[in-house]
């Protein structure tokens, strides 16, 4: 499919090519001496998880999501919730004590030295993730029967109604959100954590989880369903029609796209020790939209080089206070002047739009 | 001889329209029926209710035995009627061999986690797939056009793209809504020769028509409709003699 396929190489090549760049940005910026940024180049990886998911449900299932920011605050805030909430006093409880002896618990030290009793960070995210899916289908089932932008305005409410929870509940922090999440333990003894020189360790694995959810969703969108899903993007009736149960196949993408929120959740609020209500927020959603909307519908690869990149600046401060006014700014140019994206922009055409756009009265073909 | 398609009193209104009103028709395995009648008889709205694009008022249809009014147009399609469309409504962004493969979705079952693992199995029917779809278009001999993005074709090209996907799924019956629409008399010889072919594999064949040179020389039966009402059902020559037929397409004297 040439339209994600960018390079003449297949999608295992490409994301071959992608997983080189990012030894070569590694070693580039620790030869410089700015290994420093690569904290937020792992941030960045782990928002960009969240809108190459965003990517696929917009520029395939034709939706548009304003709730992306809930499912991922939904992810992350379970998470945090399960591996900080102390379970000692609860320990005779017949739910605690057997979750404790199916090994879904674990003792750790907190900051000062005293014994908690925590879920695991494993079983944590497979609840966490699971949440965000149940609450994906519970919206979707209804909205996505119908036709026409109506998940953009339940995605808003959920959206919505997430942040309130995080910002009023007073066991989730409420403002100040749930801080002192431990590492999550991967293998050999890496974890995905704030510690200290694990910077490098950090960086690889965001960017493995990066690459392996990119290959899922290449493979995807050449396969039969990605076939029946741009079949329904290009002509809804013709494509039922031919069989096409496009209200399931939508749902399927919304929830995908939901859980791979929750996972990037999950894991930038171990990655940075906690999360807090801001990650919720409905502005969130419209920033990942935004990125989609640069990268180009449809367009895998142009939506992760704009959301690394993208994230990245505004992770480093580069726009300041004006962060939500330059994403604000970028969505509505994009829908004016390019709505296919950058990459898909011809310098010529854009032109010609803008001279319309600013009234000059010569139609312009095209 | 038991039915293939029944439909049986089938009404739609829309608004202050009465489109279709207590229609009932029947339709054998093997055979090529027209449905004709003047702009707003009510043949589009009587196509889109077999395919489950609209739900009767009144009526049923049955399938082969199972009742199919009301149901959703993939369900409809489940049950193997095909349908191509008036204004052709192919796939944007998508090539002909892709569109004609989407035709062949209810014949493959690969699903989001088949297609995600890309898993060996759906990595061979995906072949089979293409294979099948490449061997359609070559039965209705556009081969050629298999990589060409289907919406750049020229409109007889699109006609026989459309065609092509509806004939993909091995369908038992293939509406066709107004095939010959938009094509040159020659296209329109071939496109004959094409149906009757298309039957001759055991397809069954309804169509919507307006060119009557095709209707006349290719279908078994014409069901004539006007103003939403069955005036006719007969041989197509026996339809050409009704005086009533004639009265709705060439009018009164008095006009």
């Amino acid at each position: 499919m040439s339209r994600s396929a960018p390079l003449a190489v297949n999608r295992y090549g490409q994301v071959g090519i992608f997983m080189a760049s990012a030894v070569l940005v590694q070693l580039a910026s620790v030869a410089a001496g700015k290994g420093f940024l690569l904290t937020q180049l792992t941030m960045s990886a782990y928002y960009t998880l969240a809108v190459v998911g965003i990517s696929l449900l917009m520029g395939y299932a034709g939706q548009i999501s304003l709730g992306h920011a809930g499912f991922f605050a939904v992810g992350g805030y379970t998470s945090a919730l399960l591996t900080t909430l102390d379970l000692t006093p609860y320990r005779d409880q017949p739910l605690v004590s057997s979750a404790e002896r199916l090994g879904l618990l674990l003792s750790r030290l907190d900051l000062y030295g005293g014994v908690l009793l925590v879920v695991h960070p494993l079983a944590a995210c497979v609840l966490a993730v699971s949440l965000a899916v149940g609450l994906a289908f519970l919206v979707g089932i209804p909205v996505l029967k119908l036709k026409g932008h109506y998940l953009a305005m339940a995605t808003l409410g959920v959206g919505t109604i997430v942040y309130s929870i995080a910002l009023g509940t007073e066991w989730l922090g409420a403002a100040d959100g749930i801080a002192a999440v431990p590492p999550f333990p991967l293998l050999f003894g890496a974890s995905v954590g704030g510690q200290a020189g694990g910077r490098i360790v950090n960086y690889y694995v965001a960017v493995t989880l990066l690459g392996a959810a990119m290959l899922l969703l290449l493979n995807l969108v050449q396969s039969r369903v990605g076939r029946a899903l741009r079949a329904i993007h290009g002509a809804e009736d013709a494509a039922s029609a031919m069989g096409v149960d496009t209200a399931r196949l939508k749902l399927r993408t919304f929830v995908v796209s939901a859980a791979l929120a929750a996972v990037a959740g999950v894991f930038l609020t171990h990655y940075n020790g906690g999360i807090g209500p801001s990650e919720a927020s409905v502005m969130k959603s419209v920033k990942y939209m935004a990125i989609v909307a640069v990268g180009g519908m449809g367009s895998l690869w142009g939506t992760l080089g704009m959301s690394l990149t993208l994230n990245f600046l505004s992770l480093r401060g580069y726009f300041g206070i004006f962060d939500d006014v330059v994403f604000g700014l970028i969505l509505v140019g994009m829908m004016l002047f390019a709505p296919d994206g950058l990459l898909a922009l011809e310098p010529r055409r854009a032109l010609a739009a803008l001279r319309h756009r600013l009234g000059s009265s010569r139609e312009d073909p095209g | 001889m038991t039915p293939f398609l029944e439909v049986s009193g089938v009404s739609k209104r829309f608004g202050g329209i009465q489109a279709v009103s207590g229609v009932s028709f029947q339709l054998r395995k093997g055979m090529i029926k027209a449905v004709i009648g003047p702009n707003g008889a009510g043949k589009t709205t009587l196509f889109n209710m077999v395919s489950g694009f609209s739900t009767p008022d009144r009526g049923t249809i049955t399938f082969a035995g199972h009742p199919i009014h009301g149901r959703r147009p993939h369900l409809v399609a489940a049950h193997g009627i095909s349908r191509t469309f008036q204004n052709i409504r192919l796939f944007e962004h998508m090539s002909a061999l892709e569109n004609v493969m989407v035709g062949r979705h209810l014949r493959s079952r690969a699903g989001f986690w088949a297609g995600m693992l890309d898993l060996g199995w759906s990595r061979r029917e995906a072949a089979e797939v293409r294979g099948r779809a490449m061997e359609v278009m070559a039965f209705l001999g556009i081969e050629a056009l298999a990589g060409a993005e289907a919406t750049s074709l020229a409109y007889g090209q699109q006609r026989a793209v459309e065609l092509a996907r509806a004939l993909a799924s091995d369908p038992e019956l293939v509406l066709l809504d107004e095939p010959a629409a938009g094509l040159n008399m020659r296209e329109t010889r071939d496109l004959a020769g094409l149906i009757t072919r298309i039957r001759d594999r055991g397809i069954t064949v309804l169509l919507v028509e307006h060119d009557m040179s095709l209707v006349m020389e290719i279908c078994d039966e014409v069901l004539v409709l006007s103003y939403g009402e069955k005036i006719a059902e007969a041989d197509p020559a026996t339809v050409q003699r009704d005086p009533q037929v004639v009265k709705v397409y060439l009018g009164d004297e008095e006009c």
